[in-house]
């Protein structure tokens, strides 16, 4: 296990000019992550252009669904850095997802205009962050084992189910807006980025471009994390937390912090997708809804962020299509899905494609960079 | 003092629903937990299957008590499957088993509303009420609590009488060790597996006639194991009475005070605070007193 993150890549290249893009390499690669070579890099450059232009090749309903499926891998990425980086095996993102999007629900339908979608996206994320830091400091500072932060992480989960489940009258209102039972809080205004009339509302081919540039600016300040000290300590903790711990390194205070950001990040990716279904439902603390990020960053590859996104894409794709043809059996093909990964494939999909690689660039015409 | 003894008695009775439902719900856990190690989160689903098994054994005209037979028995041979399927290709990947039987979990829950629909004709509580002053209690449900505590009593009987329990206990404490002296674990994992696969499925089979079957039902069960199975740690029996008790009285206080959602509230907010103090549960303070003892 241990081999596999420290072999491969040098963590910089030492006969290479010291310019300032060596330096931003330097920062963005290291062992911790997948690609650090220069093919990767301008693939990464075309797929980040390819997703600039996509809205001008299709039309609004391909964009908002595609918009939709990336928005998704805040949640896979949250769950990506607590459970395949540091080895805290989070059941409960989903609670963190779905306490931020109520949150921004309340306050942005009680604070009208674009000032209440901001006041609610700010409050929403730190509430989650909230949220994450006092159940993980309960957790972390309590020294439970790993089963038992999966178990509580679940049950908190599941009783938030039933609390939201229950909040249908009158009386289950903050301010102006309305829980709403297992109906769910509707009428979630969509996200508006400014103030007064200079605002621009974030609602289909803005929202894309909001998804896309969050999720890149979160996927590279993810790279730069995970592969910097702190990011190896977190990787320590994963592989033998009682040696990090022998090191010196405070490892429950990096599992608080690491655990609480991912709380933030979940809580993010909550907020988007409320503000992009106007909609959320106690269904978001479900036994079915609390399993899909599992069996996203499981199948795409837990410990490698770009796993953790491309498995989500891949699989909320395919979860998609399959509710169209598979109707009923849709569900039990997922769960069907995860015993498979789990059984056959533990490291994911991702990982293996990218060690094959080099072997399937050198068999095009011209040869490949192989990192 | 008239008015006060129903409102004492209805604690009472309160306090013995709950212990109930919370050691029967969690004791299958508890055992495949201690034991191996495994949490199993198809847990819910296993009781599931007991009640289903039960249901439709009853409808199809067997009487209560032999509907509830077949409903562990079909339960304790799913589980038998599933072990030599699945869990036993997962042992000391502890984490992964946590997930493929969530897989597993989520295949059931839609398997059975695919085979059945969306749930099956309910049985009816039997046996009656009892009345007290101006309340009235199912005999069922308190029947229900006496059967907890005979479950107790005779996972009791079978860890320090049987042959099979000495040899459980012995896996426990040294896995190599036992083996080395002859035990054969991996059927001795097996064993434990079907063992708290039936307990499963006795608990769905006595829950059958007080509950609405649906598919989803098993996630009813699942926070009262959870929280049980934290609060008394790996230590089945001790740990898993104690927890009983602690988290009855408290569930049972609240409820009746302020309803049955802040109960469980209570169940939740209790096992976070304990693990701060007890990380290893009742299980672990036992352990404490024991070496201070010693």
């Amino acid at each position: 296990m241990a081999s596999e993150t420290t072999t491969g890549v040098e963590r910089s290249t030492a006969d290479a000019p010291d310019g300032p893009l060596t330096r931003v390499r330097d920062a963005l690669e290291g062992p911790n992550t997948l690609g650090n070579s220069r093919a990767f890099w301008a693939a990464f450059v075309a797929l980040v252009g390819f997703l600039f232009v996509y809205p001008m090749l299709r039309s609004t309903y391909y964009v908002n669904n595609t918009a939709f499926l990336l928005a998704s891998a805040f949640l896979g990425l949250s769950l990506c850095l607590v459970w395949g980086y540091a080895g805290i095996f989070s059941f409960g993102q989903v609670a963190f997802y779905g306490v931020a999007g109520y949150t921004f629900g309340v306050v942005s339908i009680n604070i009208t205009g674009p000032l209440g979608t901001v006041a609610g996206l700010t409050v929403g994320v730190l509430v989650a962050a909230g949220f994450a830091f006092v159940i993980g400091y309960f957790m972390f500072y309590g020294g439970v084992s790993d089963v038992y932060v999966a178990i509580i992480t679940l049950a908190v989960t599941l009783v938030l189910n039933t609390f939201m489940g229950q909040t249908a009258g009158e009386q289950w209102a903050v301010g102006t807006a309305r829980l709403g039972g297992f109906n769910g809080m509707t009428e979630i205004p969509s996200l508006a980025l400014g103030i007064g009339d200079t605002a621009i509302r974030v609602a289909d081919v803005p929202f894309y471009y909001f998804v896309v540039g969050t999720l890149l600016v979160t996927y590279l300040g993810l790279r730069v994390l995970v592969n910097s000290d702190l990011g190896y300590v977190m990787v320590g903790i994963r592989e033998n937390e009682e040696r990090t711990e022998l090191f010196g390194y405070d490892t429950r205070r990096v599992k608080l912090g690491t655990f609480t950001l991912g709380g933030a990040l979940a809580g993010f990716g909550g907020i988007v997708y409320a503000s992009w279904g106007n909609y959320i439902d106690p269904s978001v603390f479900g036994l079915t809804f609390a399993a899909l990020p599992i069996i996203w960053v499981a199948t795409g590859g837990r410990k490698w962020l770009s796993g953790a996104i491309i498995g989500t894409f891949v699989v909320t794709f395919i979860s998609q299509k399959l509710s169209v043809f598979g109707g009923q059996f849709s569900q039990i093909i997922l769960g069907a899905l995860l015993l498979i990964v789990i059984l056959g494939l533990p490291e994911g999909f991702v990982p293996q494609i990218h060690a094959r690689l080099p072997w399937l660039l050198n068999r095009l015409p011209g040869g490949g960079d192989s990192s | 003092m008239t008015a006060l003894l129903p409102q004492v008695l209805n604690l009472l009775l309160q306090f013995l629903d709950s212990f109930g439902f919370l050691i029967l719900s969690a004791v299958g856990l508890a055992i495949i937990f201690g034991m191996m190690g495994v949490i199993n989160l198809a847990h819910g689903e296993f009781i599931t299957v007991g009640a289903y098994g039960t249901a439709l054994s009853y409808h199809a005209g067997l009487p209560l008590v032999a509907a509830m037979v077949v409903g562990v028995a079909t339960t304790t041979v799913f589980g038998l499957i599933l072990e030599f399927t699945v869990v036993r290709r997962l042992y000391g990947r502890l984490l992964d088993s946590m997930v493929a039987t969530w897989g597993i979990s989520l295949i059931m829950i839609q398997g059975l509303r695919v085979v059945f629909g969306s749930s099956l004709d309910s049985i009816g509580t039997p046996l009656g009420n009892i009345q007290y002053g101006t309340f009235s209690y199912s005999t069922y449900r308190l029947l229900l609590a006496g059967a907890s505590l005979a479950l107790l009593g005779a996972l009791y009987w079978m860890f320090t009488a049987t042959e099979f329990g000495t040899r459980a206990r012995a896996t426990i404490q040294d896995e190599e060790m036992s083996r080395a002296l002859g035990v054969d674990t991996n059927r001795m994992y097996l064993l434990t597996f079907g063992i708290g696969s039936a307990l499963a499925g006795l608990t769905g089979a006595l829950y059958a006639p007080t509950m609405t079957i649906v598919p989803g039902m098993g996630s009813t069960f699942l926070v009262e194991a959870f929280v049980t199975v934290v609060v008394g740690g790996a230590s089945v029996l001790v740990g898993t009475t104690g927890a009983g008790v602690l988290l009855g009285a408290i569930n049972a206080l609240f409820s009746n005070l302020f309803g049955t959602f802040a109960g469980r509230m209570a169940l939740l907010v209790t096992t976070i605070l304990i693990i701060r103090i007890l990380p290893q549960g009742i299980t672990g303070l036992l352990n404490q007193i024991r070496e201070e003892e010693a």
